[in-house]
């Protein structure tokens, strides 16, 4: 990029503050559909989907599973409060193979009493991981 | 005045018994120490949930949603926690007595309790528990407070409850542990204050209802487990108060039965020495 600016990346979970940096770009999936993150970007409040969040810094790009959450864009910072945030080395790769065949079958068989919300979340987490320990 | 055979054992027993409080005191100090760094890394999460939807309300103070507003059921749901073990000071009894001494009726009450202390106690007194998740106080997990946050709104939209209401003793410092009584739902717009006069626009996606309707329950989340958290610092902060009072009062007994033991002792002897001169005065 020509210019060199930079917003302030903050990513908090329950368990701890997972990333606080500045970063060139960041990549994110909402309710209402994927959303990459520049400088001076309108403010936004929207709520967070399972998904691969991608952070460009330097050139370098950095992914991470985010599990659902809501992230508060302001002009010169971006604020994720996730449930879950994982770095690729810190998720089970088997586990969340195993996950996502259950949640596929469960989605396909036609079982009348199926939580469809709660599988296809289960789907998207799982998605969400793979995505990122690629 | 007890023999001295009766102040010997008297002062054994309880100097084992501060060998016990002192070692409890070590040990919840321990526990304290690692309940107080979880704690607080947990603490910028729920900060910034706090400052994102009290925002959201501010900015939005003539919206209708139905987290806003009390539901129909006069019934109200206290999610209690207190510890499954005891000695910790008027830790358990403080949460218990905000239930008691309240202004809530009995009969309109839904216990859900965590901690088998707080449990017991409200059973005998006669309340409705009607969930027990006693087993998550001792190591609490985001995803517990989610299990009862996501039960307890089910019940709210099923309008089987009316109010929500969490009492937990919050964690100020080391030697500061308040009980506090916080009304979950519905959300009160005119507690919350936002702190920031921040009136840039703010766009939501989806619609600000909806967000409300997805945000609301992950705030509730944080606050449970926040208080979840809390607690477990607390319990330790105050068992270990407890335990060194403890230890500090053994101590004083002991060097006050030292002294009257060694008073008695001196007493025996002094009349034994009479004895013997009165015997030897006898037969001379």
């Amino acid at each position: 990029m020509a210019d060199s600016k930079t917003i302030k990346l903050l990513i908090n979970t329950p368990e701890r503050v997972f990333y606080n940096d500045d970063v060139t770009m960041v990549e994110l999936a909402t309710s209402e559909g994927e959303i990459g993150v520049y400088p001076d970007h309108i403010p936004l409040t929207a709520v967070l989907v399972p998904c691969v969040l991608k952070i460009h810094q330097d050139g370098e790009v950095k992914k991470a599973a985010v599990h659902g959450g809501i992230v508060e864009i302001l002009k010169d910072k971006v604020t994720v409060l996730a449930e879950i945030a994982e770095w690729p080395d810190e998720i089970d790769v088997n586990r969340a193979n195993e996950a996502k065949t259950r949640a596929e079958r469960r989605l396909s068989s036609k079982d009348s009493n199926l939580d469809v919300a709660r599988a296809e979340l289960a789907l998207k987490r799982s998605l969400a991981r793979l995505g990122a320990a690629d | 005045m007890a023999s001295m055979r009766d102040i010997k054992r008297r002062r054994d027993s309880i100097q084992s018994t501060g060998q016990i409080t002192k070692a409890m005191k070590l040990v919840s100090t321990v526990k304290l120490q690692k309940a107080k760094g979880r704690a607080e890394s947990t603490k910028p999460y729920s900060d910034l949930m706090y400052e994102t939807i009290s925002n959201m309300l501010a900015r939005s103070r003539n919206i209708n949603h139905r987290y806003l507003k009390p539901g129909d059921s006069h019934k109200k749901a206290i999610i209690t926690i207190t510890a499954n073990r005891g000695l910790a000071g008027g830790y358990n009894s403080n949460i218990t007595k905000l239930i008691t001494n309240g202004e809530f009726d009995k009969e309109d009450v839904n216990i859900i309790a965590v901690g088998t202390k707080g449990r017991d106690f409200l059973v005998r007194r006669g309340y409705n528990v009607t969930d027990d998740y006693s087993e998550v106080i001792n190591d609490p997990l985001y995803t517990d407070a989610r299990q009862m946050c996501d039960k307890l709104l089910k019940e709210f939209e099923d309008g089987e409850i009316g109010e929500i209401y969490l009492a937990y003793t919050s964690f100020k410092n080391t030697v500061v542990h308040e009980p506090k009584l916080l009304k979950l739902l519905p959300v009160s717009v005119d507690e919350i204050k936002s702190n920031s006069e921040d009136t840039t626009p703010m766009n939501y996606e989806p619609q600000e209802d909806e967000a409300l309707d997805l945000i609301i329950p992950k705030y509730l989340c944080s606050l449970i487990y926040g208080a979840l958290i809390e607690a477990v610092a607390s319990e330790n902060g105050a068992r270990m108060q407890a335990m060194d009072n403890a230890t500090s009062n053994a101590e004083e007994m002991i060097s006050d039965l030292s002294l009257k033991y060694n008073r008695a002792r001196q007493a025996s002897i002094t009349q034994e020495l009479t004895e013997i001169i009165a015997g030897a005065n006898a037969i001379g």
